[in-house]
């Protein structure tokens, strides 16, 4: 309701302009929210239409024929280790997740509340490390896996992906806050560091870890670079390199390509929509925008 | 006292061991290899100082995706800066199906770099005969044109750039969301009362200056992002044949030079070097500019 001193005549005016214009943002908004579910709709359309579907002059919004067997023929392929690729993603996601969170939370606590003397030192080494793009690294990075012997395992795919100065910056920040009374009732119970943490921080604070778990599973989930360098060998693809592999082959068959996009998309779909409350309260809360 | 010491490095040791080797040892290990001669191999003994630096300098590829990412980031900053912001100031003034829009614009960040570079290269903008857009052009009875091979006008930078602006936008709008709900309703009542006209006014001096840390960090972000752009560069424009020498950002060049054919892995870390250099100038040049750091308001 606008309020100005120039008679009702004005404010009736106004207040159409502004019902317009609040209709206008609706109509705006839902053209947006269609065009942002496209290339969604598109996934499952050419997945599970028939290849004559997707490659047919006429384009069509609906497929003539829904091809559930798709779905099957695509783990049926031997030319593309595609449940392979699927569970060692699923492994190197979780494993990443887990190892990260762990390591991230036991140094932001560690930085946070046990005093030691060089403790801000050792922070701003840590968070200069930020400053570094990871990206920047991959050459020499790739050097040490391989020369550690790491290059197609597991390991060199998860272990030095774990170290995420970022969630630990997260993890710090967040303690800081954590509340002083529920630690010295601890420590009146006789409790040490270790089992504070473990008895009283870490079940007080699930908040934080589910932010910080899915926005590293997310990532883990969706890395390319490092499991594409890494994972040189068929065996230790991750089904962003098999996908990746297909859409740059000369000879792809087109339907069994988007079946597996939509199958790779599916496992974050599910976290995304569980979680999504606590994925946005991790962005908000990363601390990035001060 | 001492107690303390060892608890502190219990908890912080594993962690800081860790980012040590794996991002510190890299580090100087790129610094090292970069003033050798270290084709195929992690162990070099040719020193030959900064030839590398100079032969990357006067690389004309090299030099090329520099330019690339400069114009990439000139399209991509403003463009996923004013659509996010957008986006948010529409969702936020929703009162029914706030949170419906908000998941619609966000769901694109659980879709990897390499399933939209699928769904953009091989759908929406196929060239070939069954592409989206190409359909929805004939309906116009325009031509069919092929996206990503036409170098003028250079329509693939549509492509890379839309693809991005899809798959971040949501992220950067939760940002602004987070933002604009720190405001306070009394700044906009004030407004009210000074006779300021809810929309463009209010906006311009209020909602806008109060957003001025989330725009500086989302502006930050965006650009170290840009500059770390490889997955969907490398998935919509290499095929079988190699990549075109077109639309070449930094990292592709860099991981061609390093970890392709030749394994110049010096070479390839001088490029590393120079790159980490060129986007700590940045990142420090821009944080001034902004006054990032300097406590005020």
């Amino acid at each position: 309701m606008a309020r100005t001193r120039t008679g009702t005549t004005i404010a009736r005016h106004d207040d159409a302009l502004v019902r317009a214009g609040r209709a206008l943002r609706i109509v705006l908004l839902i053209a947006l929210a269609a065009l942002f579910l496209i290339p969604f709709y598109l996934l499952l359309r050419n997945g599970l239409a028939t290849e004559q579907d997707i490659t047919s002059p006429q384009w069509t919004f609906f497929p003539s024929d829904l091809q559930w067997s798709n779905i099957r023929e695509l783990f049926d392929d031997p030319a593309v280790p595609m449940a392979r690729s699927l569970l060692n993603s699923a492994l190197i996601a979780v494993a990443t997740t887990l190892g990260t969170v762990l390591l991230a939370s036991l140094a932001g606590y560690g930085l946070a509340r046990i005093p030691y003397r060089h403790a801000n030192k050792v922070f701003y080494g840590i968070l200069g490390t930020l400053m570094v793009p990871a990206a920047v690294t991959f050459v020499p990075s790739f050097v040490l896996v391989s020369t550690l012997g790491w290059i197609s395992t597991l390991r060199g795919l998860i272990i030095p992906t774990l170290f995420s100065a970022f969630a630990c910056f997260i993890f710090r920040q967040y303690f800081l806050g954590f509340p002083q009374e529920l630690e010295d009732a601890a420590k009146v119970d006789g409790l040490g560091y270790w089992r504070t943490y473990w008895r009283i921080v870490v079940p007080n604070s699930r908040p934080v870890f589910a932010a910080v778990g899915t926005i590293v599973f997310i990532g883990a989930w969706n890395a390319f670079l490092w499991p594409l360098v890494i994972g040189q060998d068929k065996s230790a693809w991750t089904v962003q390199v098999a996908l990746s592999t297909f859409t740059t082959a000369q000879v792809v068959n087109i339907h069994e390509l988007f079946i597996a996009a939509a199958v790779s998309i599916l496992p974050l779909l599910l976290v995304f929509l569980l979680l999504q409350r606590h994925i946005v309260a991790g962005v908000e809360r990363s601390g990035i925008d001060d | 006292m001492r107690h303390r010491t060892l608890w502190f490095w219990i908890f912080v040791g594993p962690f800081a061991a860790g980012l040590a080797l794996f991002t510190y040892v890299p580090l100087a290990w790129s610094l090292y290899l970069s003033f050798f001669d270290a084709h195929n191999t992690v162990s070099p003994t040719h020193f030959i100082g900064f030839d590398n630096y100079a032969s990357m300098l006067r690389d004309g590829a090299f030099t090329d995706s520099l330019w690339t990412f400069t114009v990439f980031s000139l399209f991509i900053v403003p463009a996923t800066y004013a659509l996010s912001l957008a986006l948010a100031l529409m969702v936020n003034r929703l009162r029914a199906a706030q949170a419906f829009f908000r998941s619609v614009f966000f769901l694109p960040a659980a879709c990897s770099y390499v399933v939209a570079a699928l769904v953009w290269k091989l759908s929406i903008f196929n060239g070939v005969r069954f592409g989206l857009a190409n359909t929805v052009l004939g309906w116009f009875g325009s031509d069919q044109t092929a996206w990503l091979s036409t170098t003028h006008p250079p329509w693939y930078w549509l492509v890379i750039v839309t693809l991005r602006l899809w798959l971040q936008a949501g992220f950067y709008m939760v940002l602004f969301l987070a933002g604009l709900q720190r405001i306070s309703p009394q700044l906009y009542e004030a407004a009210a009362v000074d006779g300021a006209r809810p929309g463009w006014q209010v906006f311009r001096h209020i909602t806008f200056p109060q957003l001025r840390a989330t725009s500086v960090a989302v502006v930050l972000l965006l650009v170290i992002n840009a500059f770390q752009a490889f997955d969907e560069f490398y998935n919509l424009l290499s095929d079988a044949r190699g990549y075109p020498p077109y639309a070449r950002p930094p990292l592709v060049y860099l991981y061609y030079t390093a970890l392709g054919q030749g394994q110049n892995l010096g070479l390839g870390s001088a490029g590393a070097v120079i790159l980490a250099l060129i986007i700590a100038v940045v990142t420090i040049v821009q944080a001034r500019w902004f006054g990032l750091g300097r406590r005020e308001d």
